[in-house]
Formats: C-alpha cells, structure tokens, sequence
C-alpha cells in the first residue's frame, strides 16, 4: 500500500452507534455532507438509493444496515463517505466522520472471533490504540456485489 | 525518435488505408482494368508503408513495399489483374490487418509472411502464372520503350504557349526527373527545397504528379517537372543535388516538336487510349478529375479530432444540458421576462450546440460494413458456398460509441447467416433457388432509431429443431414450447445456455454465442428480433438508439419521486376514467383504440412509499416494444425534456426495469425507467 510509510497506515476514522471503524485513505475520494437521496427500487435494504456527486451518479449504501445495526435518523453530523474500489465508486452513510490518523501497523491485530455472530467477513483487523478500539473494515467485502445478489434473491 | 505519440494516428490512418485497401479490391475484382482503383490501391499501400516505416513496424513495411510493387507493376501495365493474384492480394491485406490488430493490443505487429512475400514477389516479376509469362514480356517491353516518351502527354493551351515563348526567347524548356532517397522521411518537405531551388533556376511549369499531390507526399520516390529556365542541364541537376536525400536527377530538354507529334499520334489511337490517358490525371475533363476534386476538397475540409476529446466536449455538454435545465426552471419560477428571454434564446443555442456535437460524433456504418465483403469472401470459401453481399444504406451515420459497439455482434449475424442461413449450391439448387446465396446488409434511420437487418435467403431457422434444444437445454418447458409463436421460438436462438456447444470453431454454430450479441445490443440501449420462413430466408433486425448520452424523455411523478421515460418508447400519454378499466384474466387492461393494453401500477412495481388515495382518474403512458403495447399507470406527466443518460455505477448492476439515471435542473437524480422490461 502506498501510504504505509514507516510501518503505519493512514486511515479515515468514522463512528456507527458507538463504535469506531477505519477506512484506507487511499479508498476515499472525500467525504460529503448529507443530501437528497433518490431511491432505487427493488434494491437490498440497506442501499439508499443513488446522489448526485457533482455530475456523477453514485449509489450510497447505509452503513448501518449493511452491518445490521439499528438504523437510526439522520442528523447534522450524519457524512457520506464515498469510497472507491476499482471501477466501483459508491457512498457509505455514516453517523459521523471523526478523524484521519496514523495507526501504527504494529498496533493492528486479528479481527476477533465472534462466537455466533453474524458475518463479519469484512472486518480486515482491528487496532488498539491508547483508549481507542478501531475497526479496520475491508471495503472490498463491505461492497462485495456477490453478497449483495445474494441478498437481493433472498429478499426477491 | 520517439513514435510512441504517434501511434494512435498510426492506428487510425491504417485502419482506414486498410478499409480502403479492401474496398478497392474488391471493386478491382469486378472492374480489374480500372486504373483509378489501382492508383487508389498504390496510394493506400504506399501511405501504409510509409507510416510504418516511420513508426518502425519493419514487418508491416516490408510487406507493403511487395504490396506496392505490384500495384506498382499493374499501373505500368507490366502485369494484368487476374483473380489468381486477387487471391493473393487479398491474404496479403488480412495479413496485414492481422498486424496492424497486433499492434493495436500493443504488439510490434511482426508476423511470419515469408509465403506471402515470395508470392507477392513472384508476381511482380510476372511469373505467378507461367501461362500468362510470355504476354508479360512484351508488354514490358512496350513499358520500357514507354519511359523514353515524355511524362507529360497532355498539356494546355497556356502551357504550351509559355513554353513557345520560353523558346523564342532564348530560354530552354527541361523536363526533370528527380528522384528522393528510399529512406527519406519528410518527402513533402524535400519536394518544397527542391522547387524552391528551382524557382530559383527558372519557373515550374508543370509538375507530375500535382503539386498539391507533392505536398501531401501522394507520390512513390519520384516526381517530374517541366522548367523553363536559362540555366544549363548540368547547372541545373548541380544545384537540385545540393538538396539533401536526393538520390538521382535525370533531366533532358523538352521538345515540343516531339510532343506534338506524339500527341497528334495518341489521338489518333482512338477512345480506348484517350480513357487511359484521362484517367492518368493529367487533362481536366470528365468524371475521374471531378472525382480527384471531390476527394481532394474532402482532404481540405476535414481534421482529424481525437475521439476522446470529443468525449470531454460531450461531458462538459452535457454539464449544460443540465444547467440550461436549472435556468429554465428558475425562470419560470421567477417569470421575469428579460431573463426568460434570454434562457429561451440560450437554450435553442444549446439545441443547436447539440445538433452539432451529435452529429461531429457521427460517423458512417459504412466503417463496420466495409470489412463484411472481404469477410463474406473467405467464409464462401472456406464454407464451398457461393455468396453474395449486397450493402444497402452503408452511408448512415451512428454516434460512434455505438459504431465501436456494433462490429463484432454483426460479424457474428453475419457468420451466422453464411454458416446456417445460406445452403451449399447443390441444396440450393434442388430447392429451385440459384446456386448463389445472397446476405442482405441494410442501414436506416427512423425516428430516433437506427435500424440495422441482416437478412439471408437461405434456408430460415428450423422452428422444431430450436424448441426441442430449447426444452433439453432446459430453458423452457414443453408445455411453454407448444404455446411459442414461430417469432418466440426463434429468438430463444438468442437465449443464454441455448447452445452448450463447447466446441470452439471459428464459425458460429446457429445459436452459439448468439446470447452475447443480444447482451451487447441490449446494453447499448437496443434490441434484436429474428423473422424467418422456412426456404426463403431469415431476416435479423437490429434497432439501435442515435446515440447513447443525450435523450428525450417524459418526465412523470410517482408521489414525490420523479422518473424519465425514454420518448422513444412512449406512444401516447392518456387519462382515463376508472370505469373505463376492464379486468382480463387477473390482469387490469384498458381499450385504447381498439387494442387492449395491459397495465402497468408503476407505484406498485417500484414499491412507491406512501401510496396515494386513488384517484378516479388515472394517467397512462403508453409505451411499446416492438409491436406489444403496455400502458404505465403513474401519478403526475411532468412533461418532455432533454435528459442525459447517466449509469448508475458498477454497483448496481441488477436494477429491475431502470437502465440508468439523469440529473434534473435542480441537481436531484431521476430515474430512467427501461420500459422494455415492463412489457411482458
């Protein structure tokens, strides 16, 4: 990765109910304020519908219900998050934008076995530091279409 | 030097040289002793050969060199056009798209021609066909003794006069030959020092070939003038040497005695002769210079735009759309007359604006046809069958995006039609047809469409033999195969998982494959239906939008979201009463002139929020597919507007019955429904 200088990777921390995840800089292009959402139909649950990002169409996704916490209204703080991955591009709403920092790339370990959970595919580890409990996500999966096919048959 | 920059003019010229190249064989094979296509064919070869050697495509040059030689050979009459050795010009040009396709996946487009080069060289020394050796030789002859004749057999009133003149008065009239170095690169500039040094020297009267010829180096390595001028032969050939890359000059005194003798004799020759001569360019009559001139103010009004800037004027003009969108609405909210007159005047303008940005991004299908003939040639060959293609409508114009697109699914129809449409001869003839089969290619527009057919008189689609592929295969049932009208049963040959052949050949199987031209026409916004008759042929037509960014749409509310529905498809908008709505087997249809339509709740089908209370009217669109109609229920008619077609992104790829998105005056996103999909 091309941000990992000196062992430590740059990241984008942003909060879901209570708790703390992390983005690779280098997968965001920036972060939006709130604003109208058309919805698509006939799309998962957890995909608001699609924004105009100054000319370009981009679909946004809720965080929130793509990992199945409780939704919760959107508020001042509320940010999109617009990620890219390859040839994809799509928002991710979130409750808040906290920080961009650098973790330490010793500080990151194993995503932690959830006895009973539910998929927690797309968490690529977590990093401790000082008080702080980040979740590194793995957008890859967070995105995964497969999944969302999935879904959308079973729903279907 | 660094090429690199180059190459996609590289590329570009030479798929055209090399369309030309087809072409004009082709028209050669009919016509094998018209000397413009020859020349044309020279023209094409040389510039080809010139290019590559420049970018260092030494294969490539190598082999257009041997090309050109022949042409070389042909247009001197050494050699006659026979179809042996149209055979072996043709394998040369694919040989030579095969490389030119090699360099643009970012080879070196080397290739092993060794076969064809000793072949191409074998005819240019006119033993291809021992038969026909010994009328090689005089012929030769005759070309020999030709060179010592004056380049120019034809001249003007007012040259001639100069040249009497010139005599009178002391000076001498010369005719030079002045030959360029192999490997000079800039001949355009070289021919300018030399006539500059001529002009020195005396005045040009003529030069052969043209001087606007010279400029854009439409000449092998040599060219010959007419001077008039004081100074000696030796002074003369001295100074043009001082040019650089001059490899030879031979000069001699023009008689005009000789001349007019030879001329007095050509004519005399008769018609026959005199169309020659004609058609070596020199006088100023007749089709061929009107021709010459046609091309030529072509050349002069044309320049060469890259496609992807073409791209970034659509994007940003697209942009406008969208702001000229906003403007009108602020407008007639604000209902302030200057402003509304100038955003009416601004928006013709951008109409206009569009008109030209759609049309410079227009080319002919003609690019896509013109590899067809040559195709359709070797498939008969390489299938025993005798074909024929007939090209209808090669000069309509495609956005270009689309042209990109097109090629490679015709090519499949096409291969399609020659391998399964078409029978062998022997077949043909007991069904009392002519040994030749013929494939129909024909282009239109209409309306905001263009229609492609590809249409055979072969023996159509054997309706029993698809649906019981078709139940095998599992993609439908026999129960739903008793129910299929011919039309259904013949488009399952599109079907995906239709063929299971895994057998790659290089000709399709009816039906293999077939699935992906589908895809690819459907993702361009078109669709294909199949018409065929048992013996008399099967028809393919291809309906294809203009273009695929800007198009007109009727925007519609359903409650508080707004959606765009393509005009094309929308035959009327209605509003009927709710009495008015019959039920027809569970389903709710109108009357609408006669015809039943079913509909569509759009509310329901895009699980609208918050339903409305119904009202006791309802407002319809109508739309079409084809010739089935369906009638979309929603809640309010917005109106027309010119929208952008915008994709939703990689992500959401499955969208049911939504084919993309545009940005409204107001910055929000509607959705473009994909009324085809509703109509069942």
């Amino acid at each position: 990765m091309t941000n990992e200088i000196n062992g430590s990777k740059k990241v984008i921390v942003f909060q879901l109910k209570d708790e703390e995840y992390a983005v690779s800089v280098d997968q965001v292009g920036s972060i939006e304020r709130l604003q109208s959402i058309t919805r698509v139909p006939q799309t998962a649950d957890f995909v608001k519908g699609v924004i105009n990002l100054r000319g370009v169409v981009t679909p946004v996704i809720d965080l929130r219900a793509r990992f199945g916490i409780e939704e919760s209204e959107y508020t001042n703080a509320t940010r999109i998050i617009i990620v890219y991955l390859e040839d994809m591009e799509v928002g991710l709403i979130v409750d808040v934008a906290n920080d961009v920092i650098d973790i330490p790339e010793d500080s990151i370990g194993a995503a932690p076995e959830v006895v009973g959970a539910v998929d927690v595919d797309y968490i690529a580890g977590v990093a401790k530091l000082e008080k702080r409990l980040l979740i590194l996500l793995d957008i890859q999966k967070v995105l995964s279409t497969e999944e969302v096919d999935e879904l959308k048959k079973v729903e279907g | 030097m660094d090429t690199s920059q180059y190459l996609d003019v590289f590329i570009d010229e030479s798929m055209e040289h090399l369309d030309v190249l087809y072409n004009q064989l082709l028209e050669l094979e009919n016509n094998p002793e018209d000397k413009t296509i020859i020349g044309e064919i020279f023209r094409a070869a040389h510039t080809i050969k010139g290019m590559s050697a420049t970018m260092g495509f030494q294969d490539l040059a190598n082999l257009t060199h041997n090309l050109e030689n022949v042409f070389d050979a042909i247009r001197y009459d050494k050699i006659e056009v026979q179809a042996g050795i149209i055979d072996v010009l043709f394998e040369t040009v694919d040989h030579l798209n095969a490389m030119v396709k090699d360099i643009i996946n970012g080879g070196d487009g080397t290739r092993d021609v060794t076969e064809v080069n000793v072949k191409l060289e074998n005819i240019e020394k006119g033993n291809f066909f021992s038969n026909t050796a010994s009328d090689v030789v005089p012929e030769e002859k005759h070309a020999n003794n030709g060179s010592n004749l004056h380049s120019f057999t034809s001249l003007d009133e007012f040259e001639l006069a100069i040249m009497e003149e010139s005599l009178e008065r002391g000076y001498k009239n010369y005719e030079a030959t002045i030959y360029l170095n192999e490997d000079c690169l800039l001949k355009g500039a070289r021919v300018f020092m030399v006539f500059e040094v001529l002009e020195q020297l005396g005045e040009v009267i003529k030069s052969e070939p043209p001087v606007n010829e010279l400029e854009e180096e439409n000449f092998d390595l040599s060219f010959t003038i007419l001077l008039v001028s004081k100074s000696s032969a030796d002074e003369i050939v001295h100074k043009i040497n001082k040019v650089s890359e001059i490899a030879n000059v031979e000069i001699e005194e023009f008689s005009l005695e000789n001349y007019k003798i030879n001329r007095n004799e050509e004519q005399e020759i008769g018609e026959v002769k005199e169309e020659k001569k004609e058609e070596k360019g020199s006088t100023s009559t007749d089709s061929v210079t009107t021709t010459a001139k046609k091309k030529q103010s072509n050349v002069r009004n044309t320049i060469r735009v890259n496609i992807e800037r073409l791209d970034m004027l659509m994007n940003l003009f697209e942009e406008l759309v969208i702001d000229r969108g906003r403007l009108e609405q602020i407008s007639e909210e604000l209902n302030h007359n200057d402003l509304r007159e100038t955003v009416e005047r601004m928006s013709r303008i951008s109409g206009d604006l569009q008109d030209v940005i759609l049309t410079m991004r227009m080319v002919p299908i003609n690019q896509v046809f013109n590899r067809f003939p040559g195709m359709i040639r070797q498939i008969s060959r390489d299938l025993n069958k005798n074909i024929a293609i007939d090209i209808i409508g090669a000069e309509t114009e495609l956005d270009r995006t689309v042209i990109d697109e097109i090629g490679d699914p015709l090519v499949h129809l096409i291969r399609n039609a020659a391998d399964h449409g078409i029978e062998l001869p022997e077949d043909r003839v007991k069904k009392g047809k002519t040994e030749h089969g013929t494939i129909t290619l024909k282009a239109y527009h209409s309306g905001n469409h263009v229609f492609i057919e590809i249409i055979d008189d072969g023996a159509g689609i054997p309706r029993n033999k698809v649906l019981n592929k078709a139940i095998e295969n599992g993609i439908i049932t026999e129960a739903e195969a008793e129910t299929y009208t011919d039309q259904q049963a013949y488009e399952l040959i599109l079907a995906s998982g239709f063929s299971t052949t895994q057998q790659v050949s290089d000709l399709s199987g009816r039906g293999v494959g077939l699935d992906v031209v589908k895809t690819t026409i459907e993702r361009l916004g078109g669709s294909i239906s199949i018409e065929a008759e048992p013996d008399k042929g099967s028809t393919f037509s291809i309906q294809l939008p203009l273009t695929l960014s800007i198009i007109s749409a009727l925007l519609i509310e359903l409650q508080e979201e707004k959606y765009a529905i393509p005009l094309s498809s929308v035959i009327e908008t209605v509003i009927v009463h709710k009495d008015e709505i019959f039920h027809a087997h569970h389903k709710m249809v109108i009357d609408f002139r006669g015809k039943v339509v079913p509909l569509v709740f759009l509310n329901e089908f895009f699980n609208v929020p918050k339903m409305k209370e119904q009202d006791d009217y309802l407002s319809i669109v109508v739309v079409k597919r084809g010739d089935k109609w369906a009638g979309l229920v929603v809640d309010t008619f917005i109106g027309q507007h010119e929208v952008v077609l915008k994709s939703l992104g990689n992500y959401l790829t499955n969208t049911k019955a939504i084919s993309g998105a545009t940005i409204l005056g107001d910055g929000q996103v509607a959705l473009i429904i994909d009324s085809n999909a509703l109509i069942k």
